[in-house]
């Protein structure tokens, strides 16, 4: 076990966790259920987080790794009331189906509507090509980024 | 039925009622739900093709810290089942075992863990000492089903195999006409085979569930499943549990495209319950979906065609054999809708169709999005057009030329149909030719297209393809409408949405029919202890099915808040219109649905207002699509570049036209997958060699070329408000469009999947060299 300071969301947290434990594990047993597993070796995306405002596979990332660091999921974007823009554009636009990918989708493709100095549909395809999506096509959910 | 025109809320956008949760990522999935104590499955796997376990010692696993039970196939009730979640009585050979003392393909079932971490269970897997008898392997099963072969299912007790001895999970024969007779006065004849192979159905959650004892000691299972009914009924089986004894949850569900429609984990999950009392989770990790679930039926299909001197089909005789791995679940109706979808969209005056379902020591196949169309559509349409190829017709010309048309009857349906007592399946709805045409016009098919750069050919393809809208006589669903006293509803639903958006379009109906918005329907899918039943979300049945038992319900109650608002207005029922959440007559008086239900609940001959609503079909209308690839191949090297896919979708009514356009959306890239990157190769002892995504390439958002959809409206008089079913129909298209359009651009022909360079360079090797 090891003590860490990290911050969640905007929350600073001391805590003790296990050595080998994943970011992933760490989050969704804090209930963070917006974290998703899908293949549990960095390959399909379901769980990706920000750390420090880079995109990170949740699931090949210690939780040690983060220790010091600001770790940022979907949770962040909205509040209790109001969804953020980009997720009522997904919703609107029907980008969303099985809704497991989504909320890394959405993730991701704020992080980089939100950090490029101009955006083009190529990079922002790049920018979300870590996430796998079996239901759509990522027709949908690319016109949603599009239009935010 | 309805004219879609009048309709408020069907066929018109709205969106999804689960977007909200999905959208924030709030916990609604199998996995995202806490317990104070629970244990963890793993399963110990087969590391051999063929086997017979002859002794297994677990006394090292049971001793290991934090292991509550280690299964055998000792420790369990052997009842011979199928794993398909089909109606009973299920089609498919009862050939397996929760666990068995024999193996059959790498990643069979050896043994069962519960521990405290999945970390611990993994470790106890390791301490599990097998002695095997290691067996003979057959991996091709045209070799399989010779006699003499090894036999892999040489257990006494399974039934419903054609023939163990030779492998033979299933055999099926129907024709119409007369196919040699035909041949002898043919103009032509075209003999072809075509080969495609295993493919994984990838949905992003892995299987997962959750087993527990609820306080009256019943087992509890919340699964990722596409039929909670079926999993009821084939669990308590199983296990050897009365049926009262099982109550199987479905929260959201990841995806699902057939590998859900099948018992997987849950009743071996269900069996750590029981042994140790505790919650059991068991999580299906990545590589065991790769190798150990479900996949796709491989097959070889064998063509001879007839045609006449004007490009008429005279006659066509399809044989094929198919793959089904180790097991034979939905061997037998996977093989058959190969058949009859071939059939169903040509107007063939003779055809044959034969096939046999062979056992190999390979992966298990299963349903997969289209369910034996994609293998039979690849075939038939790389087929059409290497016959209109030859006799120099234009190859959207020669399909005109031969089609079926509304008002047909399909003729292989009646001959070979899971369905008893299902009739010959009339075209009652035809946007086909509509398909080809608008489709044709947004690809400019005939327009000369130039290739982007020095070294490379661009040409264009189409293929056409059909599906069905449900089982029929077979497929059955159920639901319940129950009003509350604000002028809500509760839509209890046994139907499945597993990502679809079935429960937004059921809703929808649910809404129209009761002339609320959508936000008034609650709709909730599924709990067999509280939802009524349904088969489940499979055979593209929900909207059609489904719908149609809502739209049943819909109107009961309908015509309950019509009687009592008739005895407080006392008006005649027939003066009375139902708009917006309430009653009027043409005077102005009015009553709204939060006074009627209140009326009913608290006033005057109380009751609730509240009915079910049932429907089975005896039709399967079938959806149609046309799929238009431009692609473009590099002369020198057969790298394939796709630049644009069009598909073109004839469902009916589209009940939520956003909605269908992703379903089509989704199942071309699936389609194209299925082309171009999904395989799944092993090695000589039948080794998987790809477990991961890195190796099982799954289309991403950087992959994708131009994308256009066309809804082609038509309107189907047996369907919900003129619907038919949409989710599988356009998958089969862009895998013989893609062989047709590089073909078309560099006369390579390719004849299996996936369409590879190194196939294309071959062809074009073999080009240069004849």
């Amino acid at each position: 076990m090891r003590n860490i300071t990290i911050s969640i969301n905007g929350k600073k947290i001391h805590t003790e966790v296990p050595i080998s434990q994943t970011l992933l594990d760490f989050l969704r047993s804090r209930g963070i259920t917006s974290v998703k597993r899908g293949c549990e070796s960095g390959e399909c995306g379901a769980c990706a987080v920000l750390v420090d405002d880079e995109p990170r596979a949740s699931c090949i990332t210690l939780t040690l790794q983060a220790d010091g660091k600001e770790v940022k999921t979907i949770d962040a974007l909205s509040t209790r009331q109001d969804l953020s823009e980009l997720q009522k554009k997904f919703i609107e636009v029907g980008a969303i189906q099985c809704g497991y990918c989504t909320p890394a989708l959405i993730l991701l493709a704020d992080h980089y509507l939100n950090s490029a100095a101009s955006t083009s549909e190529k990079e922002l395809r790049e920018a979300i090509s870590g996430v796998l999506c079996r239901c759509t096509g990522y027709v949908k959910p690319v016109e949603a980024a599009k239009m935010k | 039925m309805n004219n879609s025109k009048d309709l408020q809320i069907v066929g018109k956008v709205t969106p999804r009622v689960d977007g909200e949760k999905l959208a924030r990522g709030t916990g609604a999935f199998s996995d995202d739900i806490e317990f104070r104590k629970l244990l963890h499955a793993r399963v110990l796997r087969s590391p051999h093709p063929h086997a017979r376990i002859l002794s297994i010692d677990t006394s090292k696993a049971e001793a290991l810290r934090g292991v509550h039970a280690v299964l055998t196939h000792k420790d369990l009730p052997r009842v011979p089942h199928t794993t398909a979640g089909q109606g009973w009585p299920e089609p498919s050979p009862y050939d397996a075992f929760v666990l068995d003392n024999k193996v059959r393909f790498v990643g069979d079932r050896v043994a069962a863990v519960a521990a405290e971490t999945p970390e611990i269970a993994e470790k106890a897997c390791s301490l599990i000492e097998v002695d095997y008898e290691t067996l003979e392997a057959v991996f091709d099963p045209e070799k399989a089903s010779k006699p003499g072969t090894i036999v892999i299912h040489d257990e006494e007790d399974s039934s419903g195999i054609h023939d163990k001895s030779s492998n033979v999970a299933s055999q099926v024969e129907a024709s119409f006409g007369d196919v040699e007779k035909a041949f002898k006065g043919a103009y032509k004849i075209f003999e072809a085979h075509y080969e495609v192979g295993y493919v994984q159905q990838s949905s992003i959650e892995p299987h997962i569930c959750i087993t527990w004892l609820d306080e009256d000691n019943r087992l509890v299972i919340r699964s990722s499943t596409q039929v909670p009914f079926h999993v009821r009924r084939i669990v308590a089986n199983v296990l050897q549990l009365p049926v009262k004894k099982v109550r199987v949850i479905k929260p959201r569900v990841g995806g699902g495209f057939g590998g859900k429609q099948e018992i997987l984990n849950e009743e071996l999950c269900g069996a750590l319950t029981l042994a140790t009392g505790e919650a059991v989770r068991f999580w299906m990790t990545r590589e065991e979906e790769l190798y150990a679930s479900r996949t796709r039926h491989p097959q070889k299909l064998f063509f001879k065609t007839a045609v006449s001197k004007e490009g008429k089909i005279l006659a066509m005789e399809v044989r094929v054999i198919e793959n089904t791995g180790a097991y034979g679940t939905h061997a037998y109706t996977v093989m058959t809708v190969t058949g009859n979808k071939i059939f169903s969209m040509y107007n063939i005056p003779n055809i044959k169709f034969s096939g046999e379902a062979v056992y190999t020591n390979l992966p298990v196949a299963g349903a997969f999005r289209g369910y034996g169309t994609p293998q039979g559509i690849f075939a038939l349409e790389s087929h059409i057009d290497e016959i209109a190829d030859e006799l120099g017709i234009d190859q959207l010309d020669f399909r005109l030329n031969n089609l079926y048309k509304e008002g047909d009857s399909i003729a292989i349906t009646s001959k070979m149909a899971e369905g008893e007592g299902a009739g010959a399946q009339v075209i009652r709805s035809f946007g086909l030719e509509e398909c080809i045409k608008r489709g044709a016009k947004a690809i400019g098919w005939g327009l000369s297209h130039e290739p982007t750069a020095a070294g490379r050919s661009r040409g264009i393809g189409i293929a056409i393809n059909t599906q069905g809208s449900g089982i029929p006589n077979v497929d059955m669903a159920a639901c319940s409408i129950k009003m509350n006293e604000d002028g809500s509803f509760n839509l209890l639903c046994g139907a499945t949405d597993i990502g679809t958006g079935s429960d937004t379009a059921l809703a929808q109906i649910a809404a129209e029919s009761l002339s609320v918005s959508v936000d008034n329907i609650l709709i909730y899918s599924s709990d067999t202890d509280m939802t009524p039943f349904d088969t489940g979300a499979y055979a593209s049945s929900t909207t059609y099915i489904s719908g149609a038992a809502v739209l049943d319900a819909a109107q009961q109650v309908k015509s309950q808040i019509l009687d009592v608002a008739c005895e407080m207005l006392e008006v005649e029922k027939k003066h009375l219109i139902c708009s917006d959440g309430k009653v009027s007559t043409k005077e102005g008086k009015i009553v709204t649905y939060e006074q009627i239900c209140l009326y009913s609940l608290y006033q005057r001959n109380q009751f609730q207002i509240m009915a079910i609503g049932n429907n089975v079909s005896p039709e399967s209308p079938p959806p149609y699509s046309a799929v238009f690839a431009d692609v473009e191949v590099d002369d020198g090297t057969g790298e394939i570049r796709i630049l644009k896919l069009v598909a073109a979708v004839d469902c009916g009514v589209a009940i939520n036209p956003q909605m269908a356009e992703g379903q089509v959306e989704g199942a071309i890239t699936q389609g194209m997958g299925y082309a171009l990157s999904e395989f799944m190769p092993f090695d000589k002892n039948g080794n998987p060699l790809f477990k991961s995504f890195r190796d099982y390439n799954i289309f991403r958002s950087s992959d994708m070329p131009e994308i256009e959809v066309i809804l082609v409206e038509t309107h189907e008089p047996t369907g919900p408000y003129g619907a038919k079913a949409v989710a599988e129909v356009p998958v089969s298209g862009p895998a013989p469009a893609i062989a047709n359009a590089v073909s078309n651009a560099v006369k390579a022909r390719v004849r299996s999947l996936p369409i590879t360079p190194e196939k294309v360079w071959n062809e074009l090797k073999n080009n240069r060299d004849n």
